[in-house]
């Protein structure tokens, strides 16, 4: 059987970073599973697009595995509960957020016993063949997808099942991997690949089947020589199957290590030497890109019909005692995992979710772990940077020419300090995926990727404003041609009157023009008068009819009245 | 342990300050070569304009409301003060050296907005003013290399004598000491039709090994210091490589159609201030121009122009003139050299 590779060559990406990667603090040991917490706190929302609803109750028992959360929409993920227990509350949390606000949680009272919920694979685990995979089709493989609450587990978070369908209908052609994880500190997918390769395998067969992609690359930095072999085994184990189900085999690639090389555009560069063009996907140009956790957990899906409860994550950093990996329900709170893995109080400097170049502070560590927490990092002073005060810009282009998407980030600045946000698009800054480059190499210490993320917010306010002024223009406008129609109404309506009326005098006068000077007759006279009296009698019982606010008064209310009166009496 | 700060959070390592003491450190070389073959004064230059510029920048900054202190470490200031006495002659009297470095700092620095907001280079910005404006101290004060024998005869206390109270000693002239600049004799006499190139050279006065006398060793310090700027990742190679290649090429090119009336190309990449330019006068961050092909035209435009003023124009030496005038095309340069975003006009490109 021989394994053939189309990849001829590598590309590579402008700008980057040779990065202290510090990932041997903790990519070295075993998988660690933390402990079922007292209290879990699972957010409704732990993805792109609308948050899920909630299907359980306060004072509802619950398993592992249980759904809590519907997915509302076309973009939406499911949400389970991660261990077994009751219902406690559904209610606002503080979550991980660069915003620090609070979103809708289920809180769990966990049992203990952690016991799941049926799980119903679509293929049992004891099919040495993968016969059973033959037969699953690309929807029943997405359905279940979509049923375990996937999200793209790189930090993304976009519904993997919309995903994945989306590529299965337009011609995908190949499918990337990422297991570059090029942020210094994260270990995560490190640890995943050396100690689950097989599961990570079969994951992407099942996307692979999903897609119709017909070559499929695991694109891997080069710093990671252990996850490479044990992945390089996995498919040299499962060559048969891979074979059979694919004309192409599955290609693992080493790619130099220079952040940000795993980020998706960057992996597809250099890759494949394409581009995704600008405000497009990778599927505009045949390709579809998936990580390697995301595919490790499409095999638990699948193959053991658990959804989406648990993650692997990094706890590392100087204050950590034993920097590891561990996997951790979600929903468990960061204070309970950092207590589990030791940290040094005392030594505390600064605690990020993510990585040191993408991650953000956070606000608390009273917070839950989510589907998107890759890493806990936890410094000691003088371990990252404490940025003394920004200095002007000395237009050094170092920011320029780290800059993984040729953009200008020094004109950007410029611009963006001028809040001239027409310019700033003009230099193409939601091309900017923010990765931090132009901030690190700055000597002048000026935050740039923050003064993006506010230009770009601005301009989103912009055209929210925008909108809403168009909307009420609208309006307006319609309103005016509304008014407008109603006066033409009534111009017509007047119009008319006045000639019938004119008519009528007109044949008055012709009458009394014609010498009889017939007066209207003396009975119709009365009838008018008695009709008049009449409408007014009815007007009046009506009036009395309707009850006045002084009646039907409570004897308290009465008190009140009768007091008010004498009160106003005295004077 | 909850600090409000944004992404990323790794240690820069870099600062503006190291930046300019880099740079400082990379002139060391060129200094000690031209100590040694211009004499003391280019010492004397060299604190004097330091003391005047630190104590200008301290003075505007403490007008302008800015914290003294820290704008005084980005060292900015000290690294002006010295390109602006490396330029001048080395017997340069005090006030020559006061006036430009009022002018550095004060005019062409601080009240366009102080670091990072000045369109012209300081240091060549003063230069210039100086050539113009005393055009007779800037031009006959160079002392005579240390080949000729020129400045043996004055110690560091006559020179400063020289200097600070244009006392000279008895016995001395300064037609003595001092020497026209070897780019002065070839523009005078070359381009006036006075005298051929061999005939400069059988004078012994003006040829050194391959560049000027004297310079040619300052040059080849620069050079030295200007590329280890560039391994240290300070300094791009586009604009020296450009403006070296230029300077070369046209050279080259005039050079070979009358050899005895033009100089070759290694006189004019090692003479004057050709290496000083290009390693550290048009790599000026702040005024140099951004983009990749921007700075490639921007040095290009300054060797060429540096070749056309040293061949035809009035004045002997030509980085400040040619550096300034590319500082004004810069804002153009920036603006139609923008490089293509990844993901832009990808179908043409895409392999």
């Amino acid at each position: 059987m021989s394994i053939s590779t189309h990849i001829q060559r590598l590309w590579s990406f402008p700008g980057g970073l040779k990065l202290d990667g510090r990932k041997q603090l903790s990519n070295e040991g075993p998988i660690e599973s933390a402990e079922i917490p007292h209290l879990l706190e699972i957010p409704l929302s732990q993805h792109i697009g609308h948050p899920a609803e909630a299907v359980v109750k306060v004072g509802d028992t619950i398993k592992k595995g249980q759904l809590i959360g519907h997915a509302q929409g076309a973009v939406s993920a499911p949400v389970h509960a991660s261990s077994s227990g009751t219902v406690t509350a559904i209610e606002e949390r503080l979550v991980p957020h660069p915003s620090g606000l609070p979103a809708l949680c289920v809180i769990i009272e966990t049992d203990g016993y952690d016991r799941w919920d049926s799980c119903t694979p679509l293929i049992s685990m004891d099919d040495p063949q993968h016969k059973n995979l033959h037969a699953l089709s690309a929807e029943q493989i997405t359905d279940k997808v979509a049923e375990a609450g996937i999200v793209g587990l790189g930090g993304a978070l976009y519904p993997s099942a919309a995903k994945l369908e989306t590529a299965r209908k337009k011609a995908t052609d190949t499918l990337i991997i990422n297991a570059a994880e090029c942020e210094p500190y994260i270990t995560c997918d490190d640890a995943l690949m050396r100690n689950r390769p097989e599961e990570i395998i079969l994951g992407i067969l099942l996307i692979k089947k999903i897609v119709g992609a017909r070559y499929c690359l695991i694109g891997i930095e080069d710093n990671k020589p252990e996850a490479f072999k044990a992945l390089s085994d996995a498919i040299t184990g499962y060559e048969r199957a891979i074979h059979e189900h694919c004309e192409q085999t599955i290609e693992i690639i080493q790619v130099p290590t220079r952040y940000p090389a795993g980020g998706e555009k960057q992996l597809i560069q250099v890759l494949t030497g394409k581009e995704v063009p600008t405000q497009g996907l990778p599927m505009d140009i045949g390709i579809i890109c998936h990580n390697i956790t995301t595919a490790a957990t499409v095999y638990q899906a699948v193959y053991r019909g658990e959804p989406l409860v648990s993650r692997i994550v990094t706890i590392t950093g100087g204050a950590i005692k034993k920097p590891q990996n561990m996997e951790v329900a979600i929903g468990t709170s960061i204070r309970e995992i950092l207590d589990q893995a030791g940290w040094d109080k005392s030594r505390v400097d600064k605690i990020i979710m993510g990585g040191p170049m993408m991650g953000f502070a956070l606000p608390s560590i009273d917070v839950p772990v989510t589907k998107a927490t890759n890493c806990i990092l936890v410094s000691e002073p003088g371990e990252l940077a404490t940025p003394p005060p920004a200095m002007p810009c000395i237009r050094c282009s170092r920011c320029a020419d780290s800059c993984p998407m040729s953009l200008l980030p020094q004109q950007m600045y410029w611009y963006a300090k001028a809040r001239d946000l027409e310019k700033i698009q003009d230099y193409n800054i939601f091309d900017c995926i923010e990765c931090g480059c132009c901030s690190y190499v700055c000597p002048s210490n000026i935050p740039l990727v923050q003064y993006f993320r506010y230009a770009k917010n601005e301009i989103w306010d912009d055209e929210r404003e925008r909108n809403k002024a168009n909307l009420a223009r609208e309006r307006h406008e319609f309103r005016q041609e509304r008014l407008e129609k109603m006066k033409k109404a009534r111009e017509e309506a007047a119009r008319l009157r006045k000639e019938k009326l004119a008519k009528k005098k007109a044949e008055e006068k012709q009458k009394a023009a014609g010498g009889d000077g017939e007066k209207l007759p003396a009975s119709s006279h009365a009838d008018l008068i008695q009709e008049a009296i009449a409408r007014s009698k009815a007007k009046k019982a009506q009036q009395q009819a309707q009850k006045r606010n002084t009646e039907n008064l409570t004897e308290a209310q009465q008190k009140q009245v009768d007091e008010a009166e004498r009160r106003r009496k005295k004077r | 342990m909850f600090v409000a700060q944004s992404s990323p959070f790794l240690k820069p390592e870099l600062s503006v300050s190291k930046m300019m003491l880099v740079v400082l450190l990379a002139l060391i070389p060129g200094i000690i070569t031209s100590v040694w073959v211009f004499g003391f004064g280019v010492l004397v230059n060299i604190v004097l304009a330091i003391t005047f510029s630190l104590l200008f920048e301290a003075v505007m900054l403490y007008l302008r409301k800015r914290p003294v202190k820290v704008y005084l470490r980005d060292n900015s200031a000290f690294l002006t003060a010295v390109l602006l006495a490396l330029a001048l002659p080395p017997l340069a009297p005090w006030w020559l050296t006061l006036v430009g470095s009022f002018f550095a700092i004060v005019i062409a620095k601080q009240l366009y907005g102080g670091l990072g907001y000045n369109p012209f280079n300081p240091a060549m910005a003063a230069y210039a003013i100086l050539l113009v404006s005393f055009p007779a101290e800037m031009t006959t004060l160079w002392t005579a290399p240390v080949m000729l024998g020129g400045h043996e005869s004055l110690s560091l206390l006559q020179t400063l004598n020289y200097q600070l109270f244009n006392q000279l000693p008895e016995a001395l002239t300064l037609d003595a000491v001092s020497y026209a600049t070897p780019l002065d004799v070839v523009r005078t006499s070359v381009i006036n039709g006075l005298a051929s190139i061999s005939e400069i050279r059988s004078t012994g006065h003006t040829f050194g090994m391959f560049g000027g006398i004297g310079t040619e060793w300052v040059n080849l310090a620069f050079l030295a210091g200007g590329l280890f700027l560039l391994k240290k990742g300070i300094i791009q190679w586009y604009i020296p490589v450009s403006m070296l290649a230029t300077l070369g090429f046209f050279s080259l090119l005039f050079g070979s159609f009358e050899l005895d009336s033009n100089p070759s190309p290694l006189f004019h990449l090692f003479s004057g201030a050709t290496m000083l330019g290009a390693f550290f006068i048009a790599t000026d961050p702040v005024t140099a121009a951004t983009t990749p092909k921007g700075r490639i035209i921007y040095g290009a435009g300054i060797g060429l122009l540096i070749y056309i003023i040293r061949t035809w124009g009035g004045y002997p030496d030509a980085i400040a003139f040619s550096v300034l005038i590319m500082n004004m095309c810069v804002p153009l340069l920036d603006y139609y050299t923008r490089p293509r975003v990844y993901g832009h006009n990808v179908d043409e490109e895409q392999p």
